[in-house]
């Protein structure tokens, strides 16, 4: 079964610490949520763990099956079995989406063998209609002139395309609609299983209704303040921030 | 002064046929070419004698590397003796056969072709006929000295009747006078062709020279695409003056791919002069892949209301390469358009120029003219000059130009790189994702094309990456 372990990570932009100490075990099969206000460093989290080079991890370790990401590229960790659903996904402009995929399936399969052209297009169009994404999109550039929602459907038909071991959901549920985030949710869930581990970053509650976690975590200025399983979402939905701040951050800090 | 011995009878009045069938081209008996083409092949000889080569004040050649400029180092009559090689073969085509196998063009990755015209220096190595049904209905794709012999006057109002006015005139002048080669593309009123025409102009022998010139005309309604690949034998110093005359006549749609590969160590000066009558629409790209000092120049004319010349360039720079383009959009006539996209990859060491200008004439009101130069850079050490301009004379107009210099996008690198896609193609993903709008022109009318001109471009591209 495969693991994904955080210990003590201490992540910094430039000079400026962000994360500061965090434990965290998931493993295949499970769904952790992370929830926290506006820069409690939620994304940093997840964008230090697939290695963006603007964040520096100063401290810390992350484990995947026991081996260390820290030393790999961010091309690498991908390949290991990491994936980032982005908040805001990159254009690209020229780069058709159907030869991107194809470019980073490719890069999963043991050198000098090729890609089966006619089962990829098989597997992308199946994927594309389980997500309700027109396979004219196969043509068009990664993500230009895609409306919010298309480009969060397009994030989990990368995911789903390339099976990773664990993603890390990126506050996916920002910019969607409710028809848009069943759409996600039901993609999510469809690879629910042994095999997979899913670290969902989220401000909302609402997400958790469709995916809904193993774990949740709350994450305060940089550190986790409570876990505990979904209950905790619908506290904070109900109690709002202001008891992360006013009394789980001084009683996790005392 | 007269004119290098290259005018030599033996020589220029040898001509091929692509009329024979098969690949074995058919050597003809003497072809007449026309008095006048003699004639102004002499006065082109004097006009280039009496032109100064370009100076640092000649602001057309600004940023452009002169010094690079100088015709001493490619004696002309090399050329003449390579060609006298190539003549003497001609003379007795059967023990050249019997000896060597035929010279084979660098190609391209294949697409469906209307007919083919290879050429090795002035020699056509290698035709595929024109299909009968188009013979019939009066289209015209030979050699240049067959076409002059045959339907010399017919073709006498079309040379260099809207000449470049972008600062080569000396070397048009060079082209002119010591025309060797080249292709003829004539498409009589209301034909459609959908395939391409390829011409294949392969540069011979070391310090060779070469003046290769290709006349299109297409008629009323008449619909072509012709393709010119321009390569070298050898990777050593050479010397290009080529000439790609475009006419498109009241309503006909003209394709122009220009592929230029010459040697690593070529300098070449290429004129590209596109005349647009009413309603007709051209499509130009240039793909810059070769040389050393290559120059570029091309001349839109809007000539009657409705004319559209949309103008593409995409060039791969890399070492010391100097690619130095120069262009002119001239609306003459109201309610014109035309759009310039330039591109530009740069990497090593290399330099490019791009200078633009679009003008609009007293009476060109409502012209839509848009001219946009987008370099890439892919090394620091590259460089880049982009002077775009606009002359205005109506004041009922729309014109807008620009030009940008970017770098790979990190955000965007890094998203790639995100889904496992090692650096290295990454890398070559996003600069070919540069290419693509160009490319994407072809999209609608010549996917097939288009897909070889991006394998084409993709492979040249590599090649650069690991030399």
């Amino acid at each position: 079964m495969s693991l994904l372990e955080i210990r003590d990570l201490h992540i910094a932009i430039g000079e400026k610490p962000i994360v500061k100490g965090l434990s965290l075990t998931l493993r295949g099969g499970e769904v952790h949520a992370i929830m926290g206000p506006n820069g409690a460093g939620k994304s940093t989290l997840s964008k230090a763990i697939a290695g963006h080079p603007d964040y520096t991890v100063t401290g810390g370790d992350i484990l995947l099956d026991g081996r260390s990401l820290l030393d790999m590229e961010p091309d690498e960790r991908a390949r290991a079995g990491i994936f980032l659903a982005f908040q805001y996904p990159s254009e690209i402009p020229g780069v058709s989406l159907a030869n991107f995929l194809r470019a980073a399936v490719q890069a999963r399969i043991p050198e000098g063998e090729e890609l089966d052209a006619v089962a990829y297009y098989k597997r992308l169009y199946e994927k594309m209609d389980h997500l309700k994404i027109d396979r004219k999109f196969t043509s068009r550039a990664i993500n230009e002139g895609f409306s919010g929602g298309e480009k969060k459907r397009c994030e989990i038909l990368q995911m789903m395309m390339l099976e990773p071991e664990f993603v890390l959901m990126d506050e996916t549920d920002s910019g969607l609609d409710i028809d848009a985030l069943r759409i996600v949710a039901e993609g999510i869930n469809s690879m629910r299983g042994p095999n997979f581990g899913a670290l969902v970053i989220t401000h909302y509650q609402r997400l958790l209704d469709y995916i809904v976690p193993d774990y949740v975590h709350v994450l305060y200025d940089g550190r986790i303040v409570k876990s505990g399983g979904k209950e905790i979402a619908l506290e904070l939905e109900a109690k709002g921030y202001d008891w992360v701040q006013n009394e789980l951050a001084p009683a996790a800090v005392a | 002064m007269p004119l290098p011995d290259l005018e030599n009878p033996h020589l220029a009045k040898h001509s091929v046929s692509t009329r024979a069938a098969g690949s074995e081209p058919h050597i003809d008996t003497e072809p007449e070419l026309p008095e006048w083409w003699l004639a102004a092949k002499q006065a082109a000889w004097e006009r280039f004698n009496e032109l100064p080569l370009p100076t640092r004040l000649d602001e057309r050649w600004r940023f452009s590397k002169l010094s690079g400029l100088a015709l001493d180092s490619y004696a002309l009559t090399r050329e003449e003796r390579a060609a006298q090689t190539m003549s003497q073969r001609a003379h007795h085509p059967m023990e050249e056969e019997a000896h060597e196998t035929p010279y084979q063009c660098p190609t391209l990755p294949p697409f469906e072709r209307a007919a083919t015209l290879c050429f090795h220096g002035q020699t056509l190595v290698h035709g595929v006929e024109l299909p009968e049904e188009l013979a019939e209905r009066g289209v015209i794709f030979e050699p240049l000295t067959e076409a002059l012999a045959t339907h010399g006057d017919f073709l006498r109002d079309y040379f260099h009747k809207y000449p470049t006015e972008l600062g080569s005139e000396k070397f048009t002048a060079l082209n002119t006078a010591l025309t060797n080669t080249g292709a003829i593309l004539y498409v009589p009123a209301g034909v459609e062709i959908a395939e391409p025409f390829l011409v294949e102009h392969s540069v011979e022998g070391e310090h060779a020279a070469a003046f290769p010139h290709t006349l299109v005309i297409l008629g009323e309604r008449a619909k072509a695409t012709l393709v010119e690949h321009f390569t070298s034998d050898t990777e050593a110093p050479q010397l290009v003056s080529a000439v790609s005359d475009l006419h498109a006549a009241a309503g006909a749609q003209l394709t122009y791919i220009g592929v230029q590969d010459w040697s690593p160590a070529a300098l070449a000066l290429h004129s590209s002069a596109i005349a647009v009558e009413r309603d007709a629409r051209v499509l130009s790209i240039n793909l810059h892949l070769g040389g050393a000092q290559v120059r570029h120049e091309s001349h839109s004319r809007l000539l009657a209301p409705g004319a559209h010349s949309d103008m593409c360039s995409l060039s791969i720079a890399h070492g010391h390469q100097e690619f130095d383009q120069r262009t002119l959009q001239t609306h003459a006539a109201p309610n014109t358009s035309s759009d310039l996209l330039y591109k530009n990859a740069l990497l090593g060491h290399a330099h490019t120029i791009f200078s633009g200008l679009i003008v609009v004439e007293p009476d060109a009101q409502k012209t839509n003219a848009y001219q946009s130069n987008r370099n890439l850079f892919l090394s620091p050490d590259a460089h880049a000059d982009s002077l775009p301009g606009l002359e205005i004379e109506a004041n009922d107009v729309r014109c807008t130009h620009g030009s940008t210099s970017y770098r790979i996008d990190p955000e965007q690198l890094y998203y790639l790189l995100s889904r496992g896609i090692p650096p290295a193609a990454a890398n070559e993903m996003l600069v070919f994702g540069f290419f693509e709008e160009v490319l994407n022109k072809l999209n609608d009318t010549h996917p097939a094309l288009r897909d070889a001109l991006s394998t084409f471009t993709q492979q040249k591209f590599k090649a650069t990456q690991s030399a």
